[in-house]
């Protein structure tokens, strides 16, 4: 026969403060926990999207970044009547040629200035980059101080919204649309017409990047030797989306690898602080384990007796958490994005598999926590157990 | 069923037979032997009180026929089973049946009311819920606590804590009672009401008692004394 459960609930309520102290300490790992991995999951899902796997992108070599690049327009000119390159329903080849140049905005929340990266386009570009939406207002008129800005900028930069306007070198540009680009990093950015805008940059008459729609993506390395071949090309081809995904690379990368030290280290700290609490709270109760021995009761269900309680209390910690990181759910912000210098914005994701995580880890806490101690006052001698204090 | 496992022949008609019991305890490389070849036998319906010096080995040798604990080398038999051969859960099942315990201390679980606390030892019985409420109850009243049962052990007194431990040391009807030092943290009073009570279990309930204690008085309730000295017994 088992301990009663009643003798856990009672013990649970009436040592309520140290119960709460366990609760509160495992709830804040959990929802630290959860805030993190959905940081990196929303990060993750904002730079996934970007890029299509059948576009290939033609930057500098050695190259860091767009910014950093120069495609010169007579190349760019030999590149897009290559025979790998798709044409659109006009016979004209599928390809965009940006400018980019970082502005700087002030945030909503607080005014200080960030970098919002302003993207000159071509009309085509709708038609290349994949994934693009306007969903609110209209295109930018070919010709016009007009601009349209990435959705995830409305929130977070200020005047960012329909009929706002951007500033640029004393200059002002309508902001006729909001665009989507399924979450990808181009709505963080401001794109205008590569005439109108790429003429303010006073760049002349190139680029900073390439992008052409590919017959067939397998040609792609295929498109990337032969300008390779060309003597005066200091450029290369690659898979566009790789590109954006290894732009973002070693930032997403260093997020998953904090988020798991931080969970780590604060899984550590907290296994300890449960356990310690775990341990006082059995440790208190080591008469009560001898006297429940020596009244006939088996280890294993005293064992189960203080487990069943310690997960028990893990779970409320455990739903507690989750339930303390959820506000952040689909919460904007951004990241200093570092090879281009400029904001990616992206959203908190807290998805079931990560409140399942949290919730397992929750438990996992509990068990350690509290076996480890239970272990010991079921293990010691009975008639030393009684002597206890 | 574990008292048939292990059958062994009565001395006379003792209920615990202790044969030769040595008890030594390790400590780091040191030695210390409590008990040096301890035999002492108890009839049934005796009320025995072991005496002696602090240190002297009463509690080791209480714990020994509650089957708390092992002896180094000899024989505890208590109500026909040899203690020692029990397996730990054998054991378990032995004490939750055959001992009542009773501490100096009480022992009471803190978050449990008294009638809850009674009816602990009859949770490892096939008894039901509705059994076991009874007996406790029927338990408490005979100590004389039966308006108390929804009581805490924190809103009792000393004297009535201890009587509390005792309805739930005869709840499950063993045959023998073990008190350590059952007076030893009550005032006169509370020690004789304690007492008194003892008697009464032992004369009409034909409880089998073996008690530990300092007090003179309390010695003086049981029919026979036993004197521990440096392990031995002496008179
Ligand atoms: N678990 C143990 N490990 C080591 N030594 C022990 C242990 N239990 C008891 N002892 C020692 O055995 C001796 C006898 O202890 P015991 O508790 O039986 O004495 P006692 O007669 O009950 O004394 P008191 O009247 O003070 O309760 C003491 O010296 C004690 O230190
Ligand atoms: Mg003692």
């Amino acid at each position: 026969m088992a301990v009663p459960i009643s003798y856990n609930i009672r013990n649970v309520r009436q040592r309520w403060q140290v119960t709460l102290l366990a609760i509160v300490g495992i709830a804040m790992v959990v929802a630290v926990f959860t805030v993190i991995m959905s940081m990196s999951e929303g990060f993750r899902l904002a730079l996934r999207a970007t890029g299509r796997d059948d576009n290939a992108i033609i930057v500098q070599r050695g190259s860091a970044s767009e910014l950093t690049s120069g495609v010169p327009l007579d190349q760019r000119n030999q590149i897009i009547v290559d025979d790998r390159v798709a044409r659109g329903a006009d016979g004209q080849p599928l390809a965009s040629w940006d400018w980019v140049i970082v502005i700087s905005a002030p945030k909503v929340t607080d005014g200080q200035p960030t970098n919002v990266t302003f993207r000159a386009v071509p009309p085509r570009a709708y038609e290349v980059r994949g994934g693009i939406e306007v969903v609110e207002g209209r295109k930018y008129t070919p010709g016009l101080d007009e601009v349209i800005v990435g959705r995830r900028l409305t929130d977070r930069i200020q005047g960012m919204h329909l009929g706002g306007t951007v500033k640029y070198q004393k200059k002002e540009f309508k902001i006729v649309g909001i665009f989507t680009n399924d979450g990808g990093a181009f709505e963080s950015e401001i794109w205008g017409d590569y005439d109108v805008i790429g003429a303010l940059f006073q760049r002349g008459p190139g680029s900073n990047s390439l992008v052409v729609r590919m017959k067939d993506p397998q040609d792609i390395p295929a498109l990337d030797r032969w300008i390779r071949d060309q003597p005066q090309m200091q450029l290369q081809a690659l898979s566009e989306r790789k590109y954006y995904a290894d732009q973002a690379g070693p930032t997403a990368g260093a997020l998953k690898g904090l988020a798991s030290l931080v969970a780590i280290i604060m899984g550590i700290g907290a296994v300890f602080g449960a356990m310690n609490t775990m341990y006082a709270i059995v440790a208190a109760r080591t008469r009560e384990i001898g006297t429940l021995r020596a009244l006939g009761f088996s280890r294993t269900s005293i064992l189960l007796s203080f487990m069943m309680e310690s997960v028990f209390l893990a779970v409320i910690a455990g739903v507690l958490g989750c339930l303390l990181a959820f506000p952040m759910n689909g919460f904007s912000t951004g990241t200093g994005q570092t090879q281009s210098f400029s904001e990616i914005a992206f959203a908190f994701q807290i998805t079931p598999p990560i409140l399942t995580i949290g919730m397992l880890f929750a438990v996992v806490m509990g068990v350690v926590g509290g076996l480890l101690p239970a272990w010991r006052g079921a293990r010691m001698p009975i008639t030393t157990a009684l002597r206890e204090a | 069923m574990s008292a048939q496992l292990h059958p062994v022949a009565r001395t006379a008609d003792a209920l615990v037979d202790v044969r030769n019991v040595v008890k030594t305890y390790k400590r780091d490389t040191q030695e210390l032997t409590v008990l040096n070849g301890i035999s002492l036998q108890v009839p049934e319906g005796e009320f025995v009180a072991l005496m002696g010096p602090s240190g002297s080995g009463k509690t080791t040798l209480l714990n020994l026929v509650a089957g708390i604990d092992r002896p180094t080398s000899g024989q505890v038999i208590v109500a026909g089973t040899d203690v020692a051969k029990l397996s730990e859960s054998e054991l378990a099942r032995w004490r939750s049946r055959s001992v009542g315990f009773i501490f100096q201390f009480y022992n009471l679980i803190p978050v449990l009311s008294a009638v809850e606390n009674v009816e602990l030892p009859l949770l490892l019985t096939s008894l039901g819920k509705r059994e076991r409420r009874d007996r406790a109850l029927t338990a408490l009243k005979v100590v004389g606590l039966a308006d108390r049962s929804s009581h805490y052990p924190r809103q009792l007194s000393g004297g009535q804590e201890q009587r509390v431990a005792i309805a739930r040391a005869i709840v499950a009807d063993p045959k023998v009672l073990v008190a350590d030092e059952p007076t030893g943290d009550l005032d006169s009073r509370s020690a004789e009401e304690i007492l008194a009570l003892m008697e009464t279990l032992n004369r009409e309930f034909k409880k089998t008692i073996v008690m530990v204690t300092h007090d003179p008085r309390a010695a003086d309730r049981a029919h026979t004394q036993h004197h521990l000295e440096k392990g031995v017994l002496a008179g």
